[in-house]
């Protein structure tokens, strides 16, 4: 029993150093190569246009449930639907759109990013990466670290629009709120802090997206079963992972006064 | 020249190389033979350090590259070097044509203008039409794969080419095509050729020398002449591909 906990342990270990080596390996070469622009920018598109339509549905739906769950709570507290837009922003711009676009991004585009490469992997595209004067650091994890990088930010923008959107449908039509009172409500409570704070998260979690995605791409192993315990364990890693970050960031970044 | 001593690779408890010493001959096409999972394809791998070898030496042109781990040093010494993948490792996301350029763009200066000349050329080469410069890789055959991925590795004009297997999963006809390419190879571009193979009719045919592997060691180096006439009852066996002999028994015993 102790065996195999200390097994799983190391391999675990193992699996963070491969991971800190390719990030390392990562910035070794940004500097030392000709970045490939092109590729990064069709990384970005990619990873935009495969997330775009499931991040808009789950923001405008869990804008609209928020807006529903708040309006009624207060609503039987108060006797009136107060301050709904002020808790549909604040959940959203702070902890859900950062959270909600990384989930979405890690199981759409991430998964794509691992079987991609992990395929690779197996029928030794990646070895012949090397033969052919290139590494696989250079050709394909930079550009997809800058295209999560890029993408992730901005797909987290469209998703707080969205989610405040379904939640003034919520609040205007089924809750009564008038429209104009819903907006202020976001207006007045929020600032540019609130903003940085999502956006920092984004931004973190794009980069840890893209590490693990394209780490457990590299070391598959294995043929196609390779292919899919890479894809899978990178999605449940990534998913875990965003869960947990984001309870650490919240805390470091409040702290900060962020 | 390429020179191997003492060349241990092992992966966890498993020791696959166990002291491999051989010369590789300039211009000149050489055979490692040997039954599959004995190592000769981590052997050439650890020739353009895909893999690491555990310890022993290996100098190409006199520079030892065993444990080289500067990444810039690493790639400046397999520019040198074509390889030739088992199963050709064609970039999927790619056309035939732009694998064939791949090389150009990272180790070449040849400007992108010239690049459908040298498709062209490499294509023709490897008896394959311009018009497969269009196809995807899954729209090749097996033989096809190989002959564009064998067009990838020309492109960028390497001195010495490491071919895994290439005969292998092709028709008899097919598979003596591509041993007369190598031929060619050699005689057109004075390329020193490392050929891993089981089969004996393609190794007689192109090989200067032969190198048989067994159990993680050379067995017998030597020309085919000597392949031909040996008493060694194992490179015997193997030569006359018979399931009788020692081989089979140590088989049987594990």
């Amino acid at each position: 029993m102790m065996k195999q906990i200390g097994k799983y342990l190391g391999g675990l270990l193992a699996q963070v150093g491969g991971a800190a080596e390719m990030v390392r390996s990562s910035f070794f070469w940004l500097f030392r190569s000709k970045f490939e622009f092109h590729q990064a920018m069709n990384q970005g598109v990619a990873i935009g246009v495969e997330s775009f339509g499931v991040t808009a549905l789950t923001s405008l739906f869990t804008g609209m449930v928020l807006a529903l769950q708040a309006g009624n709570t207060i609503n039987n507290i108060f006797g009136d639907p107060i301050f709904v837009g002020t808790i549909v922003a604040f959940s959203l711009i702070r902890e859900l759109g950062p959270v909600l676009t990384g989930v979405v991004v890690s199981g759409r585009a991430g998964a794509a990013v691992t079987a991609q490469i992990g395929t690779m992997a197996v029928t030794e595209q990646i070895d012949a990466l090397y033969t052919l004067g290139t590494n696989p650091i250079r050709y394909l994890v930079i550009p997809r670290l800058f295209g999560f990088v890029l993408t992730m930010p901005i797909l987290t923008l469209f998703s707080n629009v969205f989610g405040i959107i379904g939640g003034y449908l919520v609040a205007v039509f089924a809750l009564g709120v008038p429209g104009e009172i819903y907006i202020t409500d976001i207006t007045t409570f929020m600032g540019v802090r609130d903003f940085l704070h999502g956006f920092i998260k984004s931004f973190i979690f794009a980069f840890m997206i893209g590490t693990v995605c394209c780490y457990k791409g590299i070391s598959t192993r294995g043929g196609a079963e390779g292919v899919g315990k890479s894809t899978t364990g990178a999605v449940v890693t990534t998913i875990v992972l965003i869960l947990v970050l984001d309870y650490f960031l919240t805390a470091i970044l409040t702290a900060l006064g962020i | 020249m390429i020179e191997i001593k003492d060349l241990h690779k092992s992966f966890g408890d498993k020791e696959v190389l166990k002291g491999i010493n051989l010369q590789i001959p300039e211009g000149k096409v050489t055979c490692i033979l040997g039954g599959s999972g004995c190592g000769k394809s981590t052997l050439i791998k650890c020739l353009i350090r895909l893999e690491e070898p555990t310890s022993g030496q290996i100098l190409v042109d006199g520079k030892d590259i065993t444990h080289l781990q500067n990444e810039i040093r690493l790639a400046a010494i397999r520019r040198h070097f074509g390889y030739l993948f088992q199963e050709g490792a064609l970039f999927d996301s790619m056309t035939v044509g732009e694998n064939v350029s791949f090389g150009l763009k990272y180790l070449t200066h040849v400007p992108e203008s010239e690049y459908p000349k040298i498709i062209k050329e490499k294509l023709a080469l490897v008896g394959l039409r311009e018009e497969v410069a269009q196809l995807n890789p899954s729209e090749l055959s097996g033989g096809m794969k190989k002959r564009v991925s064998l067009a990838r590795v020309l492109a960028v004009n390497p001195k010495a080419i490491l071919y895994d297997e290439p005969t292998t999963g092709l028709d008899p006809i097919m598979s003596d095509i591509i041993s007369d390419l190598i031929l060619d190879l050699k005689a057109k571009l004075k390329v020193t050729s490392v050929v891993i193979t089981h089969d004996m009719r393609s190794a007689f045919k192109i090989a200067d020398y032969i190198a048989f592997l067994y159990e993680g060691k050379i067995l017998l180096h030597g020309t085919p002449e000597e392949f031909r006439k040996t008493d060694n009852p194992y490179v015997k066996q193997f030569v006359s591909g018979s399931s009788h002999g020692p081989i089979q028994m140590k088989l049987m015993k594990e």
